[in-house]
Order: C-alpha cells, then sequence, then structure tokens
C-alpha cells in the first residue's frame, strides 16, 4: 500500500466509489421492481371479513427461498400481510436448518403473537414445537409439508400433488381424444420425494383411463441444469414422443432448452407448478408448451388470511360452517392459452 | 513497592512470559469476544427490550447454540491440532439417522432409550476415526478426507432413512432430553458440561498439550515422544463424538432423525472456532473463545429474528463478523512475532 502513488490512490477510490455506489443503486431498483410484481395478485375477498377489526399478531416461518416457487411463498404472504392494517407480520424467513427454524418458533412463541403460519423445512420434524405453539395458546397454521400430528396445527393450507398429475394426464386424454397408440414421455422431480411419488402416480391413474401409459420416464432435480440434462436423455431416448409432462417449471427453463437445441417440436408439453414465464410462452403459443398445471405459490398468503380470521374469530363467509375449516387442498386447474390470464397474475417468477 | 520488588514470586525475568500468555490468550482476544458479544446483546436490549432480555428468550438462544456449539467444541481441538473437518454436518445426519432405524428403536424398547444415544455416538466416533486415520496413515489432506466423508456419510444416510423422515416413538427418550430441571434445558446442560470437558481436557492435561504440539509443530512433537499419527486419529474421533452427541440434541428437539439435519454445520462451526481465536493453522486454540464465537452467532440470528430482518442480511452481517475476526486475529499474531 505505501508504495502506491498518492495520485493514483485518489483514482482507485474514486473507482471504488463509484463502483459501491453503483452496486448500492442496483440493489435499490432490484428490490423495488419485485413488489410491483406480486402487488396485484393479492386478492381481498368481497365479504366485510376485509374490514378492520382486532390487531393480529402472526409470526412466519418458511424455508430458504433457494427456487422461483420458495421464493413466491415468502413474497406473497409478506404482500397478502401488507393489504390489512391489522396484521402485524412478524417474518423469521429463510433457512433450511431446522434447528434454527425451531428455534424461530421459539421466539414467537416468547413473543406470544396470536398466530403462527409455518411452512416447516420438514413436517415431522417441526412438529414438536408446533405442538408447543399450540399448547401456548397460539393458533397455528401448517402450510404445504404437513405435520405428523393433528394437534399441532389449526388448520393445514396443502397442495394437490396427485390431483396434478390427474390434471396432466386428463388434459393428455383430453387431447388425444380417443387415439391410441401415442407416446407419452414424463420428467418428474427429485424422485425420491413423496410429492413427486404422488404427482406421478395421479398422471398414470389419469392416463390408464384413457388407455395411455408413461412410455419414457426420467427424473431430475427442480433445477434448470438437472432439467436440461434429464430432458437431453429423454429426447436422444425417445425419437418421437406425442406428449411430455414435466413437473416442475423451474427445472422446465432447462428442458425447454434442450427441447430447442434438439430442434424438436413434434409434440405438446404440459408444465407443472405455474410460473409466469411458463405461462407468458404459452400465452405467445410459439412453443411446445400449450399448458400448465397449477400447484400455488399463494399457499402461505392464504394462511395469513386464515390465520387472521381465526384469530378475529370470523368465518369463511363462503362457507355455510361457522368455524374455519381443519384443513384446504388447493385445486390444482390446468392453465391453457383460454384460461391464461386468469391465472397470469398470481403465477410466481422463477 | 519496594518490597514487591524483592518477591521472588513476581521478579522480572519470570513474569513477562506468564503475562505475556495470559495478555494473548486470556484477555486480549476473548477481551474482544466479550466486547463483541456486549454490543450485540446491547443492540439486542435497544432494539427489541424485554423481549431480548426475558429468561425465555435467554433459554432459546442457549438452545439453539447447544446443538452447533457441542459440535463446534470438537471442532476445536482438531483445528488446534493442525488438522479441518468438513463433514460434521453429514456425521450428525447419519448418526441421527442410524439411531432412529426402526431397529434401533426397537432395541431402545428392550433396554432403554440410552441405545439411542449410544448408537449415535458411536456411529460419529467411527466416522471421526475413519476421518483421522485416513488423514493420518492414508496422507490424505484432511481437507479432501473430510469432503470425501461429507459426501459418502449424508448419502448413507439417505440410503439407510430411504430419504425419509423417521420418527422417534421412544417417550422416555424424549422425556429426559426435553426435561428442564430448574428450568434449564437438559440439551442446554449437556452443552455446558461439553464446554466444561473440552476446557479440561484441552487446557489441564496431556492430551491438550499434546494437541497443541502436534498443531504447532508436528515434526517437533515427533521428536519430542508424541506419537502424531496416533494422536490425530484421537482427535478426529473426539469430533466425531461430539458430532454424535450433537444428533441426539437435533433428535430430541424435532423427535426426528433425517438425513437433511445438520445442513452446512461445517461452516457454521468453523466459523465460530475461527472467530473464537483459534487459529486455523493450529496450534493455537481456545475452549472459551469458541463459546463465545458460537454466542455471538446465535445471538445475532435471535436479534435479527426478533427485529424482523430478513435472514440474507443475516448471512452479510455474519460474513462480515468472520471477516474483522480473522484480520483482529492476524494482527495479533503479527504483533506477538
Amino acid at each position: 500500500m505505501s508504495t502506491t502513488h498518492p495520485r493514483r490512490r485518489r483514482a482507485l477510490a474514486t473507482v471504488g466509489a463509484f463502483a459501491a455506489a453503483t452496486l448500492v443503486l442496483g440493489a435499490c431498483t432490484n428490490g423495488s421492481g419485485d413488489d410491483n410484481d406480486t402487488s396485484e395478485a393479492i386478492s381481498k375477498s368481497n365479504t366485510d371479513n376485509d374490514k378492520s377489526g382486532d390487531k393480529v399478531v402472526i409470526g412466519f416461518s418458511a424455508p430458504a427461498a433457494d427456487h422461483g416457487w420458495m421464493g413466491s411463498i415468502s413474497k406473497s404472504a409478506i404482500a397478502q400481510a401488507k393489504k390489512y392494517d391489522d396484521v402485524d407480520l412478524k417474518v423469521a424467513e429463510g433457512t433450511n436448518d431446522v434447528n434454527l427454524q425451531i428455534s424461530q418458533v421459539e421466539t414467537f412463541i416468547n413473543d406470544k403473537v396470536d398466530a403462527i403460519v409455518l411452512l416447516p423445512f420438514d413436517g415431522a420434524a417441526m412438529t414438536p414445537v408446533a405442538r408447543k405453539a399450540m399448547d401456548a395458546g397460539i393458533t397455528v397454521i401448517n402450510v404445504d409439508r404437513e405435520f405428523d400430528s393433528p394437534f399441532a396445527a389449526r388448520t393445514t393450507v396443502l397442495g394437490d400433488n396427485y390431483g396434478m398429475g390427474v390434471s396432466a394426464g386428463t388434459f393428455v386424454c383430453d387431447d388425444a381424444a380417443g387415439k391410441k397408440g401415442l407416446k407419452v414421455a414424463e420428467i418428474a422431480g427429485i424422485d425420491s420425494l413423496p410429492l413427486t411419488q404422488e404427482r406421478s402416480k395421479g398422471f398414470a391413474d389419469a392416463l390408464k383411463s384413457c388407455g395411455l401409459k408413461v412410455d419414457n420416464r426420467v427424473a431430475a432435480e427442480f433445477t434448470v441444469e438437472s432439467g436440461e440434462r434429464a430432458a437431453s436423455n429423454l429426447l436422444q431416448a425417445a425419437p418421437k414422443i406425442d406428449y411430455l409432462w414435466n413437473h416442475d417449471d423451474d427445472q422446465g427453463v432447462g428442458v425447454l432448452a434442450a427441447v430447442k437445441n434438439a430442434g424438436r417440436d413434434e409434440f405438446t408439453m404440459i408444465g407443472g407448478a405455474g410460473s409466469a414465464n411458463v405461462m407468458r410462452d404459452i400465452k405467445a403459443d410459439n412453443s411446445v408448451l400449450k399448458a400448465t398445471v397449477v400447484y400455488p405459490s399463494t399457499q402461505a398468503a392464504d394462511g395469513i388470511k386464515l390465520a387472521r380470521l381465526l384469530v378475529q374469530g370470523k368465518s369463511m363467509s363462503d362457507l355455510a360452517e361457522i368455524e374455519v375449516p381443519r384443513q384446504l387442498k388447493l385445486s390444482a386447474p390446468v392453465v391453457t392459452k383460454e384460461n391464461v390470464d386468469t391465472y397470469l397474475p398470481s403465477a410466481f417468477e422463477s | 513497592m519496594s518490597a514487591s520488588l524483592r518477591d521472588p514470586s513476581l521478579s522480572v525475568p519470570a513474569k513477562p512470559p506468564r503475562g505475556d500468555r495470559a495478555g494473548s490468550l486470556g484477555l486480549a482476544r476473548n477481551l474482544g469476544l466479550v466486547i463483541a458479544l456486549i454490543i450485540l446483546c446491547v443492540v439486542g436490549v435497544v432494539s427489541a427490550g424485554d423481549r431480548f432480555a426475558s429468561t425465555d428468550n435467554l433459554l432459546t438462544i442457549l438452545r439453539l447454540a447447544a446443538v452447533i456449539g457441542v459440535v463446534s467444541i470438537g471442532m476445536t481441538f482438531v483445528i488446534t491440532g493442525g488438522g479441518i473437518d468438513l463433514s460434521v454436518g453429514a456425521i450428525v445426519a447419519l448418526a441421527s439417522v442410524w439411531a432412529t432405524t426402526t431397529g434401533t428403536q426397537a432395541m431402545a424398547d428392550d433396554i432403554g432409550w440410552v441405545a439411542m444415544v449410544f448408537s449415535a455416538i458411536v456411529v460419529g466416533a467411527v466416522c471421526g476415526t475413519i476421518n483421522g486415520v485416513l488423514v493420518a496413515y492414508g496422507r490424505v489432506v484432511p481437507f479432501i478426507a473430510t469432503l470425501a466423508m461429507l459426501a459418502s456419510a449424508r448419502g448413507l444416510a439417505e440410503i439407510i432413512a430411504d430419504r425419509k423422515t423417521q420418527i422417534i416413538r421412544n417417550q422416555g427418550f424424549l422425556d429426559f432430553f426435553g426435561a428442564e430441571p430448574l428450568g434449564i434445558p437438559v440439551i442446554v446442560l449437556i452443552f455446558a458440561a461439553v464446554t466444561l470437558a473440552g476446557w479440561f481436557l484441552l487446557n489441564r492435561t496431556t492430551f491438550g498439550r499434546r494437541t497443541f504440539a502436534v498443531g504447532g509443530n508436528p515434526e517437533a512433537a515427533r521428536l519430542a515422544g508424541i506419537r502424531v499419527q496416533r494422536h490425530t486419529v484421537y482427535l478426529y474421533a473426539l469430533l466425531g463424538a461430539t458430532c454424535g452427541i450433537a444428533a441426539v440434541m437435533i433428535m430430541s428437539r424435532t423427535t426426528t432423525g433425517t438425513s437433511t439435519h445438520g445442513n452446512l454445520y461445517e461452516l457454521d462451526a468453523i466459523a465460530a472456532v475461527v472467530i473464537g481465536g483459534t487459529l486455523l493453522s493450529g496450534g493455537r486454540g481456545t475452549i472459551v473463545g469458541t463459546l463465545f464465537g458460537v454466542l455471538i452467532f446465535t445471538t445475532l440470528t435471535n436479534v435479527f429474528t426478533l427485529n424482523n430482518l430478513s435472514t440474507s442480511a443475516q448471512a452479510v452481517a455474519k460474513g462480515v463478523i468472520i471477516v474483522i475476526a480473522v484480520l483482529l486475529q492476524q494482527r495479533i499474531a503479527n504483533r506477538k512475532t
């Protein structure tokens, strides 16, 4: 350092200052852009349930946002809470370490929050601490990954993995319109996960009803890179395909790249999860991608709404039942060019 | 004054070495950590008030610290002895899975939950021993040997558990480790016991002195008659055993054993040890420093959670703290030579 010429040092400092300023500005613009994306997606119900009521303090914890869907879970939950002036959301987002996630929930219990919305990294591992919260009189809403005890949550919000497979399979059957001998391929997610097995089972069951079956099946790992790898191999193995279902739109970016590289366009591709990217492709109708099956990334946002209702002692206004249900399984609709505009606003950016 | 000068115990030639050591190991380094922890606590009290300063919150911090703390104590030994271990998280996962298989749980039903604790610690120690043998006798660089263990232990855990989460049904185990005698959780007591035992072992026994010697200069240690290779194996086995204890703790906290437990613990443990003042190059280590390192990180996490700050910002803060700690450490080391 001492040997550097003073003027050069000053020049270096100026460059450094500029670089820092650019970085800071860049980070800021990025942040505000994200906020705009989710704001449209948040809906309020058309009853007086949304009228400001008693103050509700809600603690929220979810795994690390390491892919688009999970990132959208936190973002839409936070955006949903902002819509209500009677909700005070405490966010302890983002960890794949159960030890840390447990301590986050313990902190919520110490803080005596009214409700906790929890998307556990591992449902079974978070059960004891969730039960502790329930015993302390806190309303716990379990999202997406189920606890293994019914005492650990007041209400559970789940996506429908088996239903996703059924929706995708039914779309194929309807589109095939009774034709026989068509080739169906499937690119699954992480094969050892129960959710992947359920999706595949639903797909196979639905295909069976119209006499089709999965001819080629490979598994990827929900990442872009693994999707590209799995798809390249699959396309090599199957010279002609009629339908391809890909379980996950985050890995689908890689799958589409592989399809383009191979110059293949003889088949119809169906996506999964429902990213905004994929929906824009469906809308543009300029690729093999014609449909996707939604796995809602607004589950935690629904958890926030339910937590607020439960704490304020309100009921779900469109049900005759007075109490909020114990479990909600969200539907897995098929998005096509016809209805894409309905789903695009609530889709997640991957 | 003149009397004390004539006092042989305070005479000038005897004092400097002793004072110097106390200054660098005891005060100068740990003082910085104490100040850092106090600053964090002040920030906690100012920003979160009674929510931070409550007994419940203190226990939350200590429970969080216990699991990673036990691993870090073991890691202090290995790093002081001139090694490094990247496989601790994977060993925690494997030990937790092994101790919760239907077989082990059936055994626990017959002879008591001690069987689960025992198998977790043994599995940890065996993995550690394999690491140690590879490093000491196989002459594989510690970084590579333990990287191989990281991959294979977690893989083996996935195979054994079939990537499922294994739930503990033994009520005796859950009752014992979930208890809070005198309001202090059992796992915090275990953490305290391991820390005390580690301090004693490193600072008051031949084993500890050998560890410093092996880490400082293995060749000199060999010439002084220490069996360097055997001692290295002991160090890794010890760390493996503490991973087994950490596995028992995480099992009690989650009532499960899975291959996803202990994710990235190696980084947390190494970070805590290094900011505690243990030299990464070996030869100098402090259990008290490691304890403070763990407490600083867990208190930081707690303060961030209490204030609704994002985990990403917390990761940045962690990185900054590590860099500052290492820079300080270098300055202290330079001043000494």
